[in-house]
This record gives structure tokens, sequence and C-alpha cells, in this order.
């Protein structure tokens, strides 16, 4: 019983020599910043699911892309516009990845149809099944629908293409991944830059003040009033669309958020006490800086990044919808959709894959960046 | 005031000034000539074609014709519709764009706004749960991706909904719903954090204690203070929504600015390009000063940190 644990008697205990050091003594384990934010992280699902997501996509995006013996190019004109087909799920019908297409058609008698069909698919009649749904009466048409084996059809019954083809028999399981990692790419490079060129400009102009400050913020007031729709349209009109142009366009203006908020924050710490007994004690300007104001900053640095890359991935999807994007045999998720849109109402599965990833890595990194915002910076927190 | 709304004006005017300088400077590096399409020209002919757009003079005197026609509000002719004004074209397309931003930025802040309602006052519940979910999704998904979704299920499929064009209210539903989308999760999070900083604060505690009617607490005393700072997302979103349109525009082919810039730019048409470019960054600009003049006559405590930072 909860009694008999609460007993104490003498000599369960034993005097502790008292000394000056063992109040100073830690009991528990120190943490740096960066472990009690994992900790924090840790506890949050839909970060962690999130970090889960693109450590998958991450993944595929590296080895998707060898997974099989197509390449990104290797174009034929036989497998044009093949429905995806995956062994093992090729008879789960419901699925759509058997690498069949099947369509309802109307007519006035089944024998009629059948004649359609053939017509329709372009094909043979020993690779056409068909299920009468209705037969022709006197008031209603015959329905019947048709499964067409492509796979079949075009003498292919030993390939897999995972995700299908494309209009130009290219196989889409191999451009999809490394598109994935074309859009990644450029992504992370757009972040990097902005937030190295964002932190040194935000980080000068506060520390320094005065008429420096005056000056590089005057600058920053007339180009955030740029909208960089405009500036990033403009920038890839005149360098040709590549992945060094697109990035360099995203960069142009979007540094400028980072250096905002490292300014506003630099400009709180560098009047606080800690600074000026360093100071007091004789630092040196790029010591404060790299030793006390940019650790403090950290926090910020990661969380603006995390934002700022699948706003770069939204924007080179969208500078390919508006056909600025990279020029083909290269492809992007964003090129990828732009392609699949052109005969996305025929074709549907060329869409489908490519807009489930984009919408993955976008909810991903979102669902991270809030995760992380909360964990780095409690402070933060809605 | 006047102080700041004057300061806030020139920084317009320089603002503008940057961008025309630099985007006609751009479109002078650009590959391409305007001409390429018009098939094999003599020599002359080009000539020709030259002195007739003024291409013929030297680049800083074509730069000062540019500026001080912009500045009376003549954006050249087209090169592309042989002789028409940039700016009558502008304006003639501009009715579509203008209805379909209107539409989505109206339906997503109402939208928006009861989701974050529903979420604060359920705070932690299942409504909260989902609202948030919907704000991470809307925030996230392209818009082109659930443009393209609501087209083939809702208007090819099923056959509900016309799938382009823009000929009446049937044909805005979708392209509306498709780029109300970031609208509705931008205001659902706002809306929400707002109203749970403000339902939590001392006067509210108050009226309660008063024993008011807690439906009223919420709306009168809580709703108002909430909304007073969603007027500052207003600017970034339709910043959002001129992006968006030019994609809803050529998914729905809605006869729209956004339509005729992607339009432009494939066929080098430079004035044209010019011209929209000017008028996109003059709305924008436009638009953020408005809401910053506006917020700052609601709340004044705004004017004095923004003269600061």
């Amino acid at each position: 019983m909860a009694n008999e644990e609460h007993k104490y008697n003498k000599d369960r205990f034993e005097p502790i020599e008292i000394s000056e050091e063992k109040g100073e003594e830690l009991s528990r384990p120190q943490l740096s910043y960066l472990q009690d934010s994992w900790i924090r992280l840790k506890k949050n699902k839909g970060a962690i699911i999130g970090l889960l997501i693109l450590l998958f996509i991450g993944f595929m995006a590296i080895f998707g892309p060898y997974m099989n013996n197509y390449t990104f190019k290797e174009q034929d004109s036989n497998i044009t516009n093949v429905p995806p087909r995956v062994q093992g799920l090729e008879n789960i019908s419901w699925l759509g990845l058997d690498g069949k297409e099947t369509e309802v058609l109307e007519g006035e008698s089944v024998e009629a149809l059948k004649e359609k069909a053939l017509y329709v698919f372009e094909t043979e009649p020993e690779f056409i099944e068909s299920k009468v749904i209705q037969e022709a009466t006197e008031d209603e048409m015959a329905k019947v629908e048709f499964t067409n084996d492509i796979y079949a059809a075009r003498g292919i019954q030993d390939e897999y293409y995972w995700f299908g083809t494309d209009q130009l028999g290219r196989d889409l399981w191999t451009r999809t991944w490394s598109g994935t990692r074309i859009s990644l790419y450029i992504a992370i490079l757009a972040a990097t830059i902005d937030m190295v060129i964002g932190v040194i400009y935000g980080g000068v102009s506060a520390y320094y003040g005065g008429r420096v400050d005056n000056y590089m913020q005057r600058i920053v007031e007339i180009l955030v009033g740029i909208p960089n729709l405009v500036v990033v349209i403009l920038m890839i009109l005149v360098l040709e669309p590549g992945i060094l142009s697109i990035t360099i366009a995203l960069t142009i203006t979007g540094w400028i958020g980072m250096a905002r908020v490292i300014r506003g924050n630099v400009l709180k710490l560098k009047n606080q006490e800690f600074v000026l007994a360093s100071r007091t004690l004789g630092s040196s300007d790029s010591r404060i800086l790299m030793k006390h104001l940019v650790p403090n900053v950290t926090g910020l640095i990661i969380i603006n990044t995390m934002f700022t890359i699948p706003g770069a991935i939204f924007f080179e999807a969208f500078l390919s919808f508006i056909g600025l994007g990279l020029q083909p045999p290269l492809a992007s998720l964003g090129t990828l959709i732009d392609d699949a849109f052109k005969s996305f109402q025929i074709y549907p599965y060329m869409l489908v894959f490519p807009s489930v990833i984009i919408s993955l890595i976008m909810v991903a990194f979102n669902v991270l960046a809030d995760g992380l915002r909360d964990a780095l910076d409690p402070k933060m927190r809605e | 005031m006047a102080k700041y709304i004057l300061q806030r004006i020139i920084y317009m005017f320089i603002t503008l000034f940057i961008i025309a300088t630099v985007s006609f400077f751009l479109m002078k590096l650009l590959p391409g000539s305007p001409f390429a399409m018009e098939g094999k020209l003599s020599e002359e002919q080009l000539e020709l074609m030259k002195a007739r757009y003024g291409l013929d003079q030297p680049i800083p005197v074509q730069y000062f014709n540019y500026i001080t026609n912009v500045a009376q509000g003549d954006l050249g002719v087209s090169f592309q519709f042989d002789n028409r004004e940039v700016s009558t074209l502008i304006m003639k397309k501009l009715g579509p764009s203008l209805q379909l931003g209107a539409l989505a930025l109206g339906f997503g802040m109402v939208v928006g706004m009861l989701l974050g309602i529903a979420a604060a006052i359920k705070h932690n519940t299942f409504i909260d749960y989902g609202s948030t979910f919907l704000a991470v999704i809307g925030k996230s998904i392209p818009s082109f991706v659930f443009a393209g979704m609501l087209q083939y299920y809702i208007a090819v499929k099923l056959g509900w909904l016309p799938a382009a064009f823009w000929e009446g209210p049937r044909y805005m539903i979708l392209p509306t719903i498709a780029l109300a989308m970031f609208p509705i999760a931008t205001a659902a999070r706002f809306m929400r954090t707002e109203m749970l900083e403000v339902l939590g604060s001392d006067f509210i505690t108050t009226a309660r204690a008063k024993g008011l009617n807690s439906v009223l607490v919420t709306f009168k005393h809580g709703l108002r203070n909430a909304v007073i700072p969603l007027i500052t997302v207003v600017g970034p979103l339709a910043v959002a929504l001129m992006t968006g349109n030019l994609v809803i525009e050529n998914i729905f082919a809605i006869p729209g600015l956004g339509e005729q810039f992607v339009k432009s730019i494939t066929t080098n048409d430079y004035p044209m390009i010019m011209g929209t470019t000017l008028f996109f960054s003059f709305l924008f600009i436009f638009i953020v000063l408005v809401v910053d003049i506006l917020y700052g006559i609601i709340d004044p405590r705004i004017r004095l940190a923004g003269g600061k930072d």
C-alpha cells in the first residue's frame, strides 16, 4: 500500500558532505540551443510528418531517376501517352495503375460501338475488352465500356512505366523525380543566396547604424516597392530561362525580407547589456557580430529560410506556367505540370503525379517551418 | 499625417521611375526583334519600320522620349496589335482581371474571416484544427494545381460549370474559388491569431465580468478590434492575387490583363510588356499606399511606428 512506501526510518538516510562546489553542480545534462529545440520539435506531430515527407521526397529526388532503366530525355514514338503500370498493383483496377485505358461509348448498337472503339483506341480487336452496360432499346442508346490494354497493343508487355509516359514517349517516373530534383535545387539555392545576402545586409545596416543604416534602408524601401513578380519576369526575359538565371531572378528581390527581419532584431539586440559587456571587455566588431549577434538570430534565419523555399518552388513552377521556365529536355515540376496541362483532359495521369509531389513539398515545408518557428523561438508561438 | 502621406507618395514616384528606367534598359538588352514575326523584310523596310516606332534613334533619346511619354500616361503603341495604344489595350483588358481579383479577394476575405473566427471561438477543438488544416492546405497547394483539379472534376467530369471563358456569373465561380484559396488561408490564419489575442485581453474579461451576453461580447467587443489589423494583409494579398491572376486567366482562358501579358512575352511585344509591367507596379504600389494610409487613419499608433521603422 501507499502508506508502506512512505514509512521512512533513520537507517535509510545517510548524511551528505556539504561543499561549495556541490551547489554549483548541474544535475541534468546540459542542452545546447539546438538540442533543446529538437526536443520541442519532436513533440509537434505535424512538423515531424512534414520532415519525414521531405526526407522521402529528397531521397526519391536523388535516387528515383536511377530506379529504372529509362532516361529523362529518351524519346520513343511507339510508346507515347502510355498510362502508368506498376508491378503487383496492375491487377487492382480501381488504382488506375494497370496500364489500361477505359472509356464508355454510347451508340445505336453494341456492334457499331465495337467498330467505333477500334477507331477510338487505334488498336486491334484482341486487345479490347468490352462490357455492355446497357443494350440498345427503343428509347435508349447502347452503352458499352471498353478497356484497351495499351501495353499489349503496343507490344511492350514486359515494360513497366510506373508513372506512364508523356507525349514524346519519355518515361514520366524518371522525368518527375529529376524534375523534383531540379525544383528543389533551384529553391534551396535561391533560399541560401537570399539568406547570405539578407543576413549580411541586415546585420551591417543595423550594427553600424547612423548614416550607413539610413542609406541602406532608403535602398531597401525603394526595392521593396517593386513587385517581385515584375522583377523576376523581366530578369528571365533578359537572361534566357535556365537553372542559373531562374535562381538569380528569384534572389534579386528575395533577400529583402530576410534583411529587414535581421535588421530589426540586431537593432534590438545590439543595445542590450551583454553586448555592452562584451564591448567593455574589448571585443572587436566582428567578434561581437559573430559571437553574440549572429547566434541570437540563428533561429530567425532558419525559420525565414524555411519559409522562403516553398515560395521559390512555387515561383519556379509559376514561371514555367507562363512560358518562362526551363527549356526541354530539362524538366522541373513546373514544366511537367505545364506540359501535362496541354492534354490533361485526355491523359489526366500526367498531371496527377507532379501536382501531388509539388503540393506535398509545399505543405511539408510550410508545416515544418511552422513547427520550427515554435521550436526555435517559443516566444513567437501563435 | 500629411507629411507621412507626402513622403510615401514621393517614394512611390521614385520607385515607379526606377522601374520604368530598369525595364526600359532591360528591354533594350532583350534578344530577338519585334519584327521577327513579319516574315522576310528588306533592309529598307526594316529601316522604315524602325523609324516608325522610333527605334532608329540613339538610346538616350529613346529613353528620354519614353520617360516623357510615360509621365503623360502614354505607354506607346503595341507591336502586336498594330497601332493600338498600349494604354487603351490595358484598359480594355483590365475589366475581367479586376472583376476576378475583386471577387476572389472579397470571397476569400469573408470565408477566411468566418473560418478564423470559428477557430478562435472554438479554440483547441475539432473546428479549430480543421480550420488550421484548411489554412495550411490553402496556403501550400499552388493555385494552378487547385485550378486544374476544379476544372477537371467539376467542369469536365461532372459538367456542372463551364470550364473556360468569361461570359457570365456561371463562368466566374470556378476561377474565383481557385484564386480565393490563398486569401482564405491568409485571412483565416490572421483572423484566428488576432481574435485569440483580443478575446484574451482585459477589456473582454471586464465585459464578461459585468455579465454581458457572451455572444455580444465576442462579436461586438472582440470582432471589432480583431478586424482592424486585417487591413494590413490586403496589400500583400493583392500582390499574390496579381501573380495568381496570370495563372488562373491562362488556365480558364479569361480574356484579361494576365493572359495578354503572357502573350506579349511570347511575341516580344516590348511596349506592351513595359506598359503592363509599369501598370502592375503602379497598381501594386498604389494599393499598398492606400492600405498603409487607411491603417494610419484607423489606428494612429501605426503612424509613429511606421515613421521610425
